[in-house]
């Protein structure tokens, strides 16, 4: 493990083929994701510094707590913030 | 040789039956190999004719540069769109220039196989296509083997990943591309995937050079395209035209109304322009600041009288039935836009409500599928919203215009068949 480095920002993404709506990111990350009227998430798509730790941890909640498995962390060279 | 200001390019000496290949070779000249035949690409400026309009040069270029000794090229005939006839009158006249241009790129990127796509709902095509690979088998020039597939027809079947898919594991379906320039793969060996005109383009070419190609058409887009138009003409016609012809000038080619209320370019994933902006040039750099493209060449004529509103509606409807239901917000999203469409059409009562809550959900649903199928509706419905705004403001203030109920219409879309489907489970 090397030293992490907090430049940069990251995107939630999700595969929409994979992606069921059930809905356990909106709980797990409620400051990234919305649900849409039919129950399937709205992420936005402009980066979030990594710096902001809270929003990063969530975001890995939501990713780890996907049944399906359908969200994904991309990483984003810079970010305006 | 053609020659190089003159049309038709790639309809030349369509005759009403394909040209056999001794004849092909009258008419265009022998298919030699071309050593400079990447940079006579670059040099032509050609871009896909399927409806994205990518620099073929450029697709080619990366698929060169993949590693991999078994790499495709394929041929998309699929010709999703109802009211585009432009591939099949191309393969009904000159199917070996299709074939030679697929064998140059080919042997340009270092493929060993050459798939043909054509849907199987349209035997003469595949018919035309497999007597012109028979033809072939007896002369090989570059050593690539042609080989032809025919996947059942759908709308979202002849998008570039669905086909790729159904050639990989015979599923019709879109595919996630998270980052683009995404490559297609058939296993592990990458895909070149373009679509029929664009490989009659590259055959020319190959064979009389980029500045020959450049003679005709706008700088950013030169060349010819091949167009479909429909809707309010005598009869339903496919013209080669040079990219940045007046559009009015195509029309009367095409022998259609020349005083339209609307035209619908570009396809069932395009936009509505306004009847008063037809002088526009036809090519993607002055239709974009009216918010059309090209596309794949479609052009539907809706004439006055008739109620834009209720074609825009039939449409989505058709494009909703036509999702491959992967993704949520194109399986609910669509459905829910062509309801709010026939409520904002038809109902009186509901009509501003439904006005408000159309606009809400195009933004709701445009970019969230893994594929640009609901992207496309998306664009053409606010088109609609757009290009007919007095007559929506009609519609919703409670009196829908008599066009809305009429039988007669104008944009060909099939019977759906299977309505039940709609709900999705």
């Amino acid at each position: 493990m090397g030293v992490r480095r907090r430049i940069g920002g990251f995107v939630l993404k999700v595969n929409p083929i994979l992606c069921d709506g059930f809905g356990h990111c909106v709980e797990l990350a409620p400051d990234l994701v919305r649900l849409d009227e039919w129950g399937y998430p709205i992420i936005s798509p402009t980066p979030v510094p990594l710096s902001n730790l809270a929003a990063l941890e969530s975001a890995r909640y939501a990713v780890r707590g996907c049944p399906r498995q359908a969200l994904a962390i991309e990483r984003v060279a810079d970010v305006q913030s | 040789m053609i020659d190089a200001t003159s049309l038709p390019r790639v309809l030349a000496a369509a005759s009403g039956r394909p040209l056999s290949l001794a004849e092909h070779d009258d008419v265009f000249g022998l298919a030699r190999p071309v050593p400079a035949f990447l940079e006579e690409l670059e040099a032509s400026g050609l871009t896909g004719r399927g409806g994205a309009a990518f620099p073929t040069f450029r697709k080619a270029k990366l698929l060169r540069d993949q590693r991999g000794h078994s790499k495709f090229v394929v041929v998309n005939a699929m010709e999703g769109e109802p009211a585009a006839h432009k591939d099949r009158t191309l393969l009904a006249a000159n199917p070996h220039l299709v074939l030679d241009g697929a064998e140059y790129l080919a042997a340009a990127i270092g493929a060993k196989h050459i798939v043909v796509a054509v849907s199987r709902d349209n035997p003469a095509t595949v018919n035309h296509l497999s007597h012109a690979i028979h033809e072939r088998e007896r002369r090989t020039l570059r050593g690539a083997k042609f080989e032809l597939h025919t996947p059942p027809w759908r709308y979202v079947a002849g998008e570039e990943s669905a086909l790729v898919h159904w050639l990989d594991d015979n599923e019709s379906l879109p595919q996630y591309r998270p980052r683009r320039p995404h490559i297609l793969r058939i296993g592990h060996a990458p895909v070149l995937l373009d679509n029929a005109e664009t490989c009659a383009q590259v055959g020319l070419i190959a064979r009389y050079g980029g500045q020959w190609f450049r003679s005709i058409g706008t700088t950013t887009s030169p060349g010819s395209t091949l167009v479909s138009v429909s809707g309010a003409v005598t009869r339903p016609t496919v013209m080669e035209v040079a990219l940045g012809t007046p559009l009015r000038t195509v029309l009367a080619a095409a022998g259609a109304d020349t005083d339209p209320q609307a035209v619908l370019l570009g396809g069932y994933g395009g936009a509505w322009l306004d009847g008063r902006n037809i002088d526009v040039p036809y090519a993607n750099e002055s239709l974009g600041s009216l918010d059309a493209t090209v596309g794949a060449g479609i052009i539907i004529v809706l004439p006055r009288g008739a109620c834009g509103l209720a074609e825009t509606t039939r449409i989505a409807r058709w494009m909703a039935n036509e999702s491959a239901r992967q993704c949520g917000p194109c399986a609910f999203g669509l459905p829910a836009i062509a309801d709010d469409l026939q409520r904002l059409t038809l109902d009186a009562r509901d009509a501003t409500a439904a006005h408000d809550r159309l606009l809400e959900r195009c933004g709701v649903v445009e970019g969230r599928g893994a594929c640009r199928h609901p992207d496309g509706v998306v664009r053409l419905v606010r088109s609609a919203l757009r290009v007919f705004a007095d007559h929506v403001e009609e519609h919703a203030s409670g009196i829908p215009c008599a066009a809305a109920r009429s039988t007669r219409h104008f944009a060909a879309v099939p019977a759906l068949e299977r309505e039940e489907e709609l709900v999705w489970e």
